[in-house]
């Protein structure tokens, strides 16, 4: 008699069901990279923009124009007094210079740009003018790869993938084989539970791996971005990560009924965290008073550790805190899902 | 052959607690016996407590209090060893849409130390030529089939069916009693649920009859005939441009009539001898100047047995409420 496995045909039937479903891939894999792709383009990084100053044309001014037309931060409109003004009514200009009895700088003094206009201007004038300046300073450009907003939001958006592949690749499925009855099917047979559970653990960081790689590798061939850490590392970060979002996944639908109340609680959960736990953006962004609560999230845990190892390079033994906090995160919740869980 | 009973349950009832609702009283001491290698129809009303009963029996459900004893074993204490020797197919399972048929056997083949190839199980049901095709691509009836597959995919000595064929065309009903007349042929249990009578008078080798919760009648189909005393039914209607239409006390001393009751147009007596009945009702009607609409005589059935037992008549909407 042939010999069958039951965790073996249970992993692949998990598989099967999962990329026979193409809403399921593109959400798992096309989703994530169009989306690193659009931030990457939108964020790039590019030369820094030329000042618009616009200019009276008067003969009193022309020393003035030609020092600004010869100075490359400048773009420069030269125009009557009127259009001059209208310029800087439709901000098509952040600063115009015109002839008074002295020199006059009309801007907006509470806008950032303009304000900056006030100062590169006034200096590029009064230096032509033979000011010199007494402090000797030298500037030194930051832009190396690993700085950019790219190589920030990377990490962010791998840990953002995990958590919605744990929990909805988790959570959703469960509910649905409790929905049609599969799971009261199941355990009509004499399938042991903890090969069930395996399975839909197991099958999970099956589909971790693709995920993982498909992200890196889009943001370093596309836009350089550098992978300081070992794949090791990466890997174990995002595999503790995976299992403990799979283990709050299996939690939240160990009752659910319904898609709608499983549904709820997957985004009252998730919302926070897309939030907070500096996907697009630093997490240190929020009040102090918010920071207890925003590290407790196990998704800033595993962005913050995966930021390290990616970015930085950091070894898997200096993550040790955050790698603790999600796996009892996933410990946790495990084994109140396996108690609370409902068959039928 | 084995002569301990497949399933003895005894004094079984089950209550349901809703928050908030009052109590619902499922099962209200409920005795069944399926001896080893029959085929036993529970034959009820919606709500009667078919499902209950056969979820417990299952060990799906706990019953509230009661004895329960499948194939001499008992819930809670030798699950694992009965999980493999019976076989279950549920109320309306959908299975996983996107595995095929062949998959799906596969799958439940291995939760069993023991069983059958999937294949030669695919044959017994007739599915072999889907054995690739994915589940959302099949018919109602083949879907049965296939859900039947996975109760007989481990060999059971005992097989569940809750409602095996309800909702599908007549020809897919025909397949799914040729497969479980095989397995009666082997010598193997089957305990089913069924609301439709001619599904319990040809498949089943004794019925046990559900109402409200427990089993107020069990025998062989044509036991239960019997039991209600006539062989024959008449139906009849008067036109009814007699008023007051007479009771039926006019017909009950009617010769070798045992059983009188108002149908839902006219009259239906259940006779011992339609041939010395007739004509003495047709004597009675030209005594009191009525006049006949309709007159027809049959055999007596599962469904006037369930009439008698329970004075109504498993209605239309009943059975119309099961359609899927």
């Amino acid at each position: 008699m042939k010999h069958y496995s039951p965790n073996w045909e249970l992993f692949l039937c998990r598989m099967r069901m999962f990329y026979r479903e193409p809403e399921a891939i593109f959400w798992t894999y096309g989703f994530p990279v169009l989306l690193t792709i659009g931030l990457g383009v939108a964020f790039r990084t590019k030369p820094p923009d030329r000042v618009p100053v616009a200019i009276q044309d008067a003969p009193a001014l022309s020393d003035i124009r030609r020092t600004l037309e010869g100075d490359q931060n400048f773009r420069v409109l030269v125009g009557s007094v009127g259009q001059c003004e209208t310029w800087i009514r439709k901000g098509e200009a952040d600063l115009a210079v015109l002839e008074g009895e002295t020199l006059e700088y009309h801007f907006d003094p509470t806008g950032p740009e303009a304000t900056v206009a006030r100062l590169t201007v006034d200096q590029a004038i009064q230096r032509a003018a033979g000011r010199t300046d007494t402090v000797g300073v030298k500037d030194i450009p930051v832009t190396a790869p690993g700085t950019r907003y790219i190589d920030f939001v990377i990490p962010g958006l791998l840990g953002m993938n995990l958590m919605g592949g744990g929990l909805w690749g988790i959570g959703f499925v469960t509910v649905d084989m409790r929905i049609r009855k599969l799971l009261k099917r199941l355990v009509a047979t004499p399938m042991r539970k903890r090969d069930f559970f395996l399975s839909l653990i197991g099958s999970r960081m099956a589909f971790t791996v693709p995920e993982m790689l498909l992200l890196l590798v889009t943001g370093w061939l596309l836009f350089g971005v550098v992978i300081e850490g070992s794949l090791v590392s990466i890997g174990v970060v995002a595999g503790v990560g995976a299992l403990s979002f799979a283990g709050q996944g299996l939690f939240l639908a160990s009752r659910a009924r319904k898609i709608e109340t499983i549904s709820g609680l997957m985004n009252a959960v998730m919302l926070p965290m897309w939030i907070f736990s500096g996907i697009f953006f630093s997490s240190k962004r929020f009040p102090e008073i918010l920071q207890p609560f925003i590290q407790a999230l196990p998704l800033t845990q595993l962005n913050n550790a995966l930021r390290e190892v990616i970015t930085d390079g950091a070894s898997l033994t200096s993550q040790w805190l955050p790698l603790l906090i999600l796996t009892a995160y996933g410990v946790v919740s495990f084994v109140l899902a396996l108690r609370w869980f409902r068959w039928t | 052959m084995n002569t301990t009973p497949a399933v003895i349950c005894r004094n079984l009832r089950k209550r349901y607690l809703t928050r908030g609702q009052p109590p619902v009283d499922a099962l209200v001491g409920l005795d069944l016996i399926a001896e080893a290698g029959e085929c036993l129809g529970l034959l009820g009303p919606n709500g009667a407590g078919k499902t209950t009963t056969i979820e417990i029996l299952e060990g799906l459900l706990e019953p509230t209090s009661g004895d329960v004893e499948v194939l001499g074993m008992r819930w809670g204490v030798d699950d694992g060893a009965l999980r493999q020797r019976i076989g279950i197919s549920l109320q309306e399972t959908r299975l996983a849409d996107k595995l095929t048929v062949a998959e799906t056997l596969k799958l439940f083949r291995s939760f069993y130390r023991y069983g059958s190839e999937p294949a030669e199980v695919l044959e017994v049901v007739s599915l072999t030529e889907k054995c690739n095709a994915r589940l959302d691509t099949l018919s109602g009836g083949q879907k049965q089939r296939l859900a039947v597959a996975c109760a007989l995919v481990g060999e059971p000595e005992l097989l569940f069916l809750d409602e095996p064929t309800t909702g599908l065309d007549p020809q897919s009903r025909r397949d799914v009693w040729d497969i479980i007349r095989r397995h009666r042929q082997r010598g193997r249990t089957t305990l089913l649920t069924t609301h439709y009578m001619d599904e319990a008078e040809r498949l089943c080798d004794r019925v046990a009859v559900v109402d409200r919760g427990k089993v107020i009648a069990v025998g062989s189909p044509s036991e239960l005939i019997h039991r209600i005393g006539g062989e024959h039914v008449i139906d009849f209607a008067l036109k009814n441009s007699h008023v007051p239409a007479p009771g039926v006390e006019l017909f009950a001393d009617l010769p070798t009539v045992r059983d009188c009751r108002t149908d839902a147009d006219g009259f239906r007596l259940t006779v011992g001898a339609p041939h010395e009945c007739i004509p003495a009702l047709v004597e009675r009607l030209g005594a009191h100047r009525l006049e006949l609409t309709r007159l027809t005589t049959r055999h007596v059935s599962l469904e006037d047995v369930f009439v008698s037992l329970t004075g109504r008549q498993l209605t239309a909407e009943e059975l119309a409420d099961k359609a899927p």
